[in-house]
């Protein structure tokens, strides 16, 4: 198979205050995949994508991005390579205007002049936000901000797109917008999201991470059908929401592993929540 | 929320004096504050043609007179100094209207009301008719250090997402019952001001988590 574009092989990592944030992370993305990363609050999820571009130093294991090392000659690389679209919209849009903003990441990357429009341009419609260029970032809807939060990472034509709860606080008309974005990009996405219909109906697979390791890894379909797995690890479909109802969506993803879903919960005694 | 409303001092325009690049109105305006601080307090008439030209450079943008009527409140505490210092200060006194104040406090207040509203009438002129981020780049365009327009930008750039979080803080107190009515109330409004500045400071934090995972390398891009 190709080169994967994310290559994570038993992370583990403790925080400063000595809290263990991951036990032994395994994870591999392949090119033109989209996968989402499911889990409960505190599962470890958000300290998974700070490792992803090398803003946290893994502890024990190794992240490995299209075949490139995290080391410190590779980290600009890698941070092109790894656009992380962050939660908060505020947090990721500091410029003063949405264009200033998107032209930020290629600039970082030595653009200028006219190659620099372009592709600030071409970022900007590929999220359909082209007409607000010129807009100061809070003057824009939340959900505006979030597509321009997308926008500054395209522009840097990354090779994955690493997307943290795209859908929080997004009314149901920005979140099938967005969806509709996502699905028109030709990139791979990993996304990590508590949305579990969003889950179903942009990503074919699907990887569950618990208290810091990832104990399923397969088709959405199937983890999300899986009542037993579901229950061990917090993990809850919005009432009415039936995945059998929509049926598996086409084509089903090939499964990961020699005996297909991992579960680990047996290896790792549970912590007791 | 956060949608079509714009900075409270700007005012929407497109008059030559919007047109104007910002870096011409900000020597303009350093240049005009000089001058009026360094204008005797004794030469009534000079100050009547300071007024003149502020008024003439509103008259020609087209900001709405009480627009920035208004926004002069920030001056208030100068004005009740001013006001005071008639009765405070030492020398011989006069008669005024019936009532005993001295006369180089009488002068002095004068001095500080007339020169105090220039300044602040012509900075809200400049407010009123320059985008935050067309400031900016004046600023830049006259060798600013890089680092202080970096840090104005991001001042702009928050104090609204700031300020609406110091908003839904005081929503939620009041929501809980809680309005600040006495001085037993201020350890309340203390606290909030920490959880502020905490959460301020963490957002920065996050800020620049976002920054690095884009290239910043401590420079920004023009």
């Amino acid at each position: 198979m190709s080169t994967p574009v994310l290559d994570v092989r038993g992370l583990a990592y403790a925080y400063p205050d000595g809290h263990q944030a991951l036990y032994g992370v395994d994870l591999h993305v392949h090119p033109g995949e989209r996968v989402a990363l499911l889990g409960p609050n505190g599962a470890g999820k958000t300290t998974l994508v700070l490792h992803l571009n090398g803003i946290l130093e893994a502890g024990a294991g190794s992240v490995r991005v299209s075949g490139l090392e995290m080391t410190k000659r590779n980290l600009a690389d890698i941070r092109r390579r790894v656009g992380i679209v962050f939660q908060d919209p505020d947090d990721q849009l500091f410029m003063g205007t949405v264009g200033a903003d998107v032209a930020f990441g290629p600039s970082n990357l030595g653009l200028r002049g006219a190659a620099l429009d372009a592709r600030v341009t071409a970022a900007l419609e590929q999220v359909g936000m082209a007409e607000y260029a010129d807009r100061p970032p809070h003057h824009l809807s939340f959900g505006q901000r979030r597509r321009v939060a997308v926008a500054t990472v395209l522009a840097m034509e990354p090779d994955i797109l690493v997307l943290d709860e795209p859908t929080a606080n997004l009314d149901p008309a920005s979140r099938r917008e967005l969806a509709d974005i996502l699905r028109s990009l030709d990139v791979t996405v990993l996304m990590v999201t508590h949305d579990l219909p969003y889950a179903l109906e942009l990503c074919p697979r699907s990887v569950v991470l618990s208290d810091g390791s990832v104990v399923a890894d397969g088709a959405t379909y199937d983890l999300l059908t899986d009542t037993e797995l579901m229950r061990a690890h917090r993990l809850e479909l919005p009432w009415g929401f039936d995945p059998r109802t929509t049926g598996r969506p086409e084509p089903a993803p090939p499964r990961r592993g020699p005996d297909g879903l991992v579960d680990s919960t047996a290896t790792r005694p549970s912590q007791g929540d | 929320m956060g949608a079509g409303h714009g900075h409270k001092l700007h005012f929407h325009g497109h008059s030559p004096v919007h047109r104007a690049p910002a870096h011409l109105k900000v020597v303009a305006l350093l240049a005009f504050v000089v001058l009026v601080v360094a204008t005797p307090r004794e030469w009534f008439w000079a100050f009547g043609v300071h007024l003149a030209v502020v008024l003439a450079v509103i008259g020609v943008s087209r900001v709405p007179p009480s627009y920035l009527l208004k926004r002069m409140v920030v001056e208030v505490p100068f004005v009740v100094f001013a006001l005071l210092l008639p009765f405070v200060a030492h020398g011989p006194h006069t008669e005024v209207l019936g009532v005993t104040v001295s006369e180089p406090g009488l002068l002095g207040a004068w001095g500080l009301l007339a020169k105090g509203t220039l300044g602040v009438l012509a900075s809200l002129t400049l407010a009123a008719t320059t985008e935050p981020h067309d400031l900016l780049a004046g600023l830049e365009r006259l060798r600013l250090p890089d680092l202080l327009v970096q840090i104005m930008g991001f001042m702009v750039r928050y104090l609204d997402v700031v300020t609406t979080e110091l908003q839904r803080m005081r929503v939620a107190r009041e929501s809980r019952g809680f309005s600040a009515r006495n001085p037993t109330h201020w350890p309340v409004l203390a606290r909030a001001a920490g959880a502020l500045f905490i959460r301020s400071y963490e957002r920065g934090e996050r800020v620049h988590l976002a920054m690095l995972s884009r290239g910043y390398t401590g420079r920004m891009p023009r």
